[in-house]
């Protein structure tokens, strides 16, 4: 059997930033009609070589070629002419315009004036085609993560990309979206695309892909058929050690609740009632799960309750204090700690990742004498958590923008975990978004500590079998209403997943 | 009703009209720009200098060479704002203002009966004397449509009006569907949206807000003429009276839709038709004060607005307006 066409083939790719080598002569082939997995840890190097295939980058050395012929690649546009498409980590859409706006921007096979009638229908035979459900006219505001990431990929596809890079698609992904990109996949290696996927979830890896390569510190270790290799083998390869699994206690909480939210109504920045009239209590010593597909009103809710949103209606009491429309300063003070979901915009990206691990315990006084901050100790202390947290930074110095996504993450949770010693209550959105097989299990770990110390937290997350695996109960959210509650004993895939589609929780067990 | 009462308040409403297209004009310009990314707070200076041109050019050459110079001048103010603030990456609000301030100072320049006259018999030796001297300059003639004009009331509001509010109300149709239905409106919105998303896309980002800035400047010195040559032709400096930061505020009222514009500007154009009625009356004699005031209290209520977050959300202020784009 004659072998497949190589679409790509990246030799020796070297790509230096200030201070780290973030490709090491790295090689890298994509073949006609195969899913091939990119794997690797925090800040191994794959959304830079990547980025250089895309033309965001320009590689110090190193050839590529595409479709055999070799290639420079000075922008995205020449990418794109190449019929190489990206799908980021952030998506770059606009909001307030339509699917079917979003999609043609800058085509040119579209004439002047716009026949949005003929555009329409040709994008929905695409959609219908993968079996999506998105219509060209909606507005990307109103869409779901999984839809936009739709779009993003039709994006591609409308401009006849035939490599399309996949950037951790599935860190915004429910279990649902992530079957049906997987089908998609599939279906586009089958018509002969070649797709890249990184991501850090071997089992999704596992199910998916043809090959992986897995790269270490810049460096591509190993290119292997997927069927030859299992997860163990995978995990070894990435980290260059055995991982011991986490074992999740039985709770220990009881007594008063640490934290206790009544009637709360809770607007979006769009003015629209995001949370109606949610009731919840957190008791000391306990991980309580909240599940639901994202836009469901639970970020809207976890930023009330950490003092970045107003309610409109309803109480949080912390300790028994009422806490209601305080500054979110008060929250810190409190020991309120908050792990965003997009931890990049609560990061200062100018300012260097030792201000960034201190940006809310500077008032502290182990940092500061009255006005002035103590920078030997500011540092000192910024060096042990780089170590503890593992976060790869060429220096304390460095700008805290230029890390790589799994580190910027790290960074902000290692900064909410130190922020000061009296820590309540934990609220963690997606902590485990974009880490690696080891970070997760280390911030996993950093949780499960936190709580047997008798600290209350609210873990937000779409992936179940965290969910599972950390929480001592589960509430369900849909359409800003809690539709089902569920102690340890009853953890059930299907009625959750049922109960995320809006079944109420008695309907399930019936 | 009786019938000095019904006339009154037509004499209201075509006012409206005449006094709403220095507004819409201005506001269709600036509308371009901000939907482009760039915010222009110069709109003030680019319509008194057309104001100004209209005037000297007008008593020169007559009204066709007027508007072509007026639309020069606008180029010139636009080619000067956007290099500011889209090749050097100024602050757009610092260089707004300067033009403003650097307009009004050339206003005031132009109107000098001394510089008048030279600029003048420079363009026209034969210039007659008459014109050398006078405050004022020949009015556009109004130009009826025929059968139209006889409608009741919106004959008189529409259709016995001069070249430039029909061709006010022509280009924010046309402007509409520019933006809203062709490609490179499609790239003018997503530029002001997501520069480096529209750049990684292939569209000249730079090319594409030099000309949207451009034809605001165009438009915002062509709404100056209208206001002298157009509605009153009697130069007084700084006549143009803050309208061009009103015609900022509307187009926030407008929420950046060129249609929404023209119900907007003549919404406002009421408001002043309505006060130059009633002072003659005699009634509300602190108001003039008062709306010499507004243009600022609008002003600054619209930086304000424009920097909250949540409002800028909740309105759809153009995401990237106000922020110079470069490529890392
Ligand atoms: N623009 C930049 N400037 C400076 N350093 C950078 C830049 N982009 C990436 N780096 C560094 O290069 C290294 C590789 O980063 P990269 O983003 O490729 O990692 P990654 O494998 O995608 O990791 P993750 O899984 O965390 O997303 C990191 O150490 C990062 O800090
Ligand atoms: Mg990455």
């Amino acid at each position: 059997m004659e072998s497949p066409e190589k679409l790509v083939e990246m030799r020796s790719i070297t790509k230096r930033f200030p201070g780290v080598l973030a490709n090491d002569s790295a090689s890298f082939t994509l073949l006609r009609g195969e899913v091939h997995a990119l794997l690797g840890e925090n800040g191994a190097g794959k959304t830079t070589l990547m980025n250089i295939l895309y033309g965001l980058y320009t590689p110090d050395a190193g050839e590529i070629f595409v479709r055999g012929r070799r290639v420079q690649i000075r922008g995205p546009k020449d990418a794109i002419s190449l019929g190489i498409g990206m799908v980021h980590q952030q998506f770059r859409l606009i909001p307030t315009h339509t699917v079917a706006e979003n999609i043609i921007v800058g085509a040119r096979d579209v004439g002047f004036v716009l026949r949005f009638g003929r555009i329409n229908e040709r994008l929905s035979e695409l959609i219908k085609y993968y079996g999506w459900s998105i219509s060209p006219t909606s507005k990307v505001w109103q869409l779901t993560a999984g839809e936009k990431q739709q779009v993003e990929i039709l994006k591609a596809l409308y401009r006849g990309a035939e490599i399309l890079i996949l950037d951790e698609p599935t860190s915004v992904l429910t279990p649902q979206e992530t079957v049906v990109l997987f089908q998609t996949l599939r279906k586009m290696a089958s018509q002969g695309l070649g797709v890249v996927l990184i991501s850090h979830k071997l089992d999704e890896v596992m199910a998916v892909s043809d090959r992986v390569t897995v790269m270490r510190r810049g460096r591509t270790i190993v290119t292997k058929p997927t069927r030859e290799t299992n997860q163990r083998e995978l995990a070894f390869l990435m980290v260059g050690r055995e991982l011991s699994e986490l074992e999740a206690r039985p709770m220990a909480a009881g007594g008063k609740p640490v934290l206790e939210a009544s009637g709360l109504q809770i607007l979006d920045d769009k003015g629209l009632l995001a949370v109606k009239n949610i009731s919840l209590r957190l008791f000391r010593g306990e991980i309580l799960g909240v599940a639901g597909v994202s836009g469901n009103g639970q970020e809207e809710l976890i930023e009330a309750l950490v003092g970045l949103r107003k309610v409109r209606a309803g109480k949080i009491l912390l300790d028994g204090v009422e806490m209601t429309n305080r500054p979110s300063a008060d929250f810190i003070r409190e020991g309120v700690a908050y792990i965003p979901a997009e931890s990049l915009r609560y990061t200062a990206a100018d300012m260097t990742v030792a201000e960034n691990i201190i940006l809310k315990s500077y008032r502290n006084r182990r940092f500061s004498k009255r006005i002035f901050i103590n920078w030997k100790t500011v540092y000192d202390e910024a060096g042990k958590i780089i170590k503890d947290f593992n976060i790869v930074t060429p220096s304390p110095f460095s700008k805290a923008g230029n890390l790589s996504g799994g580190n910027i993450q790290r960074l902000v949770i290692a900064r909410e975990l130190n922020l000061q010693d009296n820590i309540k209550v934990i609220v963690a959105a997606y902590p485990s978004k974009g880490l690696d097989v080891a970070s997760t299990e280390f911030v996993q770990r950093k949780l499960v500590e936190a709580r047997e110390k008798g600290v209350g937290i609210i873990l937000l997350s779409e992936d179940l079998e965290e969910l599972f695996l950390l929480s001592d109960r589960i509430i369900v959210m849909y359409r800003g209403e809690i539709v089902g509650e569920l102690p340890r004993q009853q953890f059930d895939l299907e009625k959750v997943g049922l109960m995320m589609t809006g079944v109420k929780g008695a309907e399930v067990k019936a | 009703m009786s019938l000095v009462a019904v006339e009154w308040i037509e004499s209201v409403l075509i006012g409206a009209v005449q006094a709403g297209t220095v507004f819409l004009i201005a506001s269709l310009g600036e509308i371009y720009a901000e939907r482009s990314g760039v915010l222009n707070l110069g709109m003030e200076g680019m319509m008194i200098v057309g104001a100004a041109v209209s005037f000297i050019v007008t008593n020169a050459l007559g009204h066709g060479y007027a508007i072509l110079a007026v639309l020069l001048a606008g180029l010139l103010l636009g080619l000067a704002h956007s290099f500011l603030t889209v090749s050097l990456r100024l602050n757009q609000i610092v260089v707004g203002l300067a033009i403003t301030i650097l307009g009004l100072g050339l206003g005031g320049l132009l109107g000098n009966a001394a510089i008048r006259r030279g600029i003048i018999l420079f363009l026209n030796p034969e210039a007659p004397e008459r014109n050398l001297i006078v405050q004022e300059a020949e009015k556009l003639p109004d130009i009826p449509i025929p059968f139209l004009r006889d409608i009741p009331v919106l004959g008189g509001m529409f259709f016995r009006q001069n070249g430039l509010v029909y061709l006010s109300l022509i280009l924010a149709i046309v402007m509409w569907f520019i933006l809203f239905k062709t490609r490179f409106g499609l790239s003018l919105r997503s530029v002001g949206e997501n520069p480096a998303m529209s750049d990684a896309m292939g569209i000249n980002v730079f090319r594409i807000r030099y000309i949207s800035m451009v034809v605001c400047g165009m438009l915002g010195a062509l709404a100056g003429s209208y206001l002298f040559i157009g509605y009153q032709p009697f130069w007084v400096e700084g006549m143009t009276q803050g309208r061009g930061f009103i015609a900022l505020a509307l187009v926030i009222l407008a929420t950046w839709n060129p249609l929404r514009a023209i119900l907007g500007a003549y919404l406002f154009g009421g408001v002043e038709a309505l006060q130059f009625r009633l002072q003659v009356l005699g009634v509300a004699a602190q108001l003039p004060q008062f709306l010499l005031m507004l243009p600022y209290i609008v002003t600054i209520a619209t930086l304000v607005l424009l920097s909250l977050e949540s409002v800028r959300k909740r309105i759809g202020v153009p995401a990237s307006l106000g922020k110079p784009y470069s490529r890392e």
